[in-house]
């Protein structure tokens, strides 16, 4: 009935402090659920479409077949001056033939069909301006059309990375409002236990073992608020309308935990027991030799 | 083990006690007595570093426990057990849990002493209220208990405040027959006490020195006792 348990019984295992913390660690937490998602949402996001977005751009010259070899040249003449411009690239027919076949198969003569001239080019630095060098083609090449439909992204993108720094920052406040929080009720509940800390240096306890007591109550209360949010926020994240989850661009596919991401969610009552111990360690070591 | 040397020490302005030297010898048996308010808690406190004398020095086990670290006194403490005035229980804690209260902060497992428990618990009479909360006793049953944890983890030195004040003269004498016997152990003891009967009943027993606290100084008390 003395078992070695009783070494956490000495801080008293109720109170207002104790509530407080569960909550708030659980609060903490379940908010860190959807910082998390946010992040991991809009990262994928901002990689996907920033992939698609240095894929190649193409231009499509249709024009009489009388005209054509001089468009194409001209276009590609144009090009080389323009600004921003890595690589252009005809495709050739057969590489055309080759892109087609697979839609039309193989006995369609596409040799005697009137294929467009495609051209592909690449960006390079800071890219080319698309208006200009629209404006440029209709002067020199009226049969060539521009095709850049990934372009439109590119804010996109930006606004995905920003988003995904906003998540990481919010984890970050999250944090640190999670380690002021435990500090303030730490400190409530040294003050209120100044009777209990008393008779233990009474009967010869030393800092590290009143500290201690200290530290695993609170550890403890941390890590089980933590995890009920963990697991409160998760639901939430699960149980979004399943259309948020479906279809295939809008900013609210990804927003939930996809394969290993799910890994993730346990540090997060994890993270918040290790603050809880580091926050009532300083706490209570620092008014311990205050109170000496 | 426990010395004080010209030891000066009061709250405000004028000292309470001047100039006091006491020698807690090994195995040795003290009586304190004075008047209240003399500064008989005073200087027990001085002497287990609860009180850092404002001048004069006073030696634990042989460190000055003016330069004594907070952890330094704690295991100091460790070997000085002490029936304070007011008992100092944890209140939340069962008076079981209170008395084996020194074993738990030193990090011995308890499992070890549970014997040495039920018997000092039921040597105190408190077999009965060992789960109790502190709040629950009687002023006697909270002396007692408090007696229980100061010797708990046989320590070299008792220092016992007041140990008698709330308990019946029958009880006192079982008490006053355990401290005795732990003394024959060779276990230091010091009682601060009124009871000038229970210091005669003692003298029967065993050869104690009485010291009278009186005008801020400590004299050996009068052939009256
Ligand atoms: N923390 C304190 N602050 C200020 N004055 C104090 C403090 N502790 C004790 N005193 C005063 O010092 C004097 C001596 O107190 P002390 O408790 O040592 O007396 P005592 O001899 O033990 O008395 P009693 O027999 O009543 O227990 C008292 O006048 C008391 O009011
Ligand atoms: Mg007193």
């Amino acid at each position: 009935m003395v078992g070695d348990v009783q070494a956490d019984r000495v801080v008293p295992p109720t109170g207002f402090t104790a509530r407080l913390t569960v909550l708030a660690a659980a609060a903490m937490a379940f908010l860190a659920v959807f910082a998390l998602a946010l992040s991991l949402a809009t990262g994928r996001l901002a990689e996907r479409w920033s992939s698609a977005l240095t894929g190649s751009a193409t231009i499509r010259i249709t024009a009489p077949e009388d005209q054509m070899e001089a468009q194409v040249a001209a276009v590609l003449r144009l090009l080389e001056t323009t600004p921003g411009i890595g690589t252009a690239r005809l495709i050739g027919r057969n590489e055309q033939e080759a892109l087609l076949t697979p839609w039309f198969g193989p006995d369609l003569p596409l040799d005697t069909l009137p294929l467009p001239a495609l051209i592909e080019i690449t960006e390079e630095g800071r890219g080319y301006d698309p208006e200009g060098l629209r404006a440029r083609l209709a002067g020199e090449a009226p049969g060539a059309v521009l095709d850049d439909h990934s372009r439109w992204r590119a804010p996109l993108v930006r606004a995905a990375s920003r988003l995904r720094a906003l998540g990481l920052f919010s984890m970050l406040l999250i944090t640190a409002t999670t380690a002021l929080i435990i500090t303030l009720a730490t400190s409530a509940a040294l003050a209120a236990n100044a009777q209990v800390i008393r008779v233990l240096r009474l009967v010869g306890a030393q800092d590290a073992y009143i500290a201690g007591a200290f530290m695993r109550r609170y550890t403890a209360r941390a890590f089980t608020g933590a995890l009920a949010g963990t697991i409160l926020g998760a639901l939430a994240i699960r149980l979004l309308p399943a259309g948020a989850r479906e279809g295939s661009d809008g900013f609210l596919t990804g927003l939930g935990f996809a394969g290993t991401d799910w890994l993730l969610l346990p540090l997060i009552p994890l993270l918040a027991a290790l603050v809880a111990f580091l926050a009532t360690r300083a706490t209570s070591l620092a008014t311990l030799k205050e109170r000496s | 083990m426990i010395e004080l040397q010209d030891v000066t020490h009061g709250y405000g302005a004028s000292p309470l006690l001047a100039g006091v030297s006491l020698s807690l010898a090994p195995g040795s048996f003290h009586f304190l007595t004075g008047p209240s308010g003399a500064g008989k808690t005073t200087l027990i406190k001085l002497c287990y570093g609860e009180l850092i004398a404002g001048q004069g020095r006073v030696s634990l086990f042989g460190q000055d426990a003016a330069t004594m670290s907070r952890d330094d006194i704690a295991l100091a403490r460790r070997r000085i057990g002490v029936v304070h005035q007011d008992c100092q229980f944890i209140d939340h804690l069962t008076v079981a849990e209170n008395v084996a209260l020194p074993v738990v902060v030193s990090g011995r497992p308890t499992r070890q002493i549970e014997k040495d428990l039920d018997d000092l618990l039921g040597w105190v009479g408190l077999s009965a209220h060992r789960s109790a909360l502190p709040p629950e006793l009687s002023g006697g049953e909270r002396q007692r208990a408090a007696l229980a944890r100061a010797v708990i983890m046989s320590p070299e030195v008792i220092l016992a405040d007041e140990p008698t004040g709330n308990i019946d003269w029958e009880m006192s004498l079982r008490l006053l027959t355990l401290l005795v016997e732990l003394n024959r152990m060779g276990k230091t003891v010091l009682i601060a006490t009124h009871d000038l009967n229970l210091i005669r009943q003692a003298k029967k027993q065993v050869a104690a020195r009485v010291l009278r606290i009186a005008n801020r100084q400590l004299l050996a008390a009068g052939a009256e006792l």
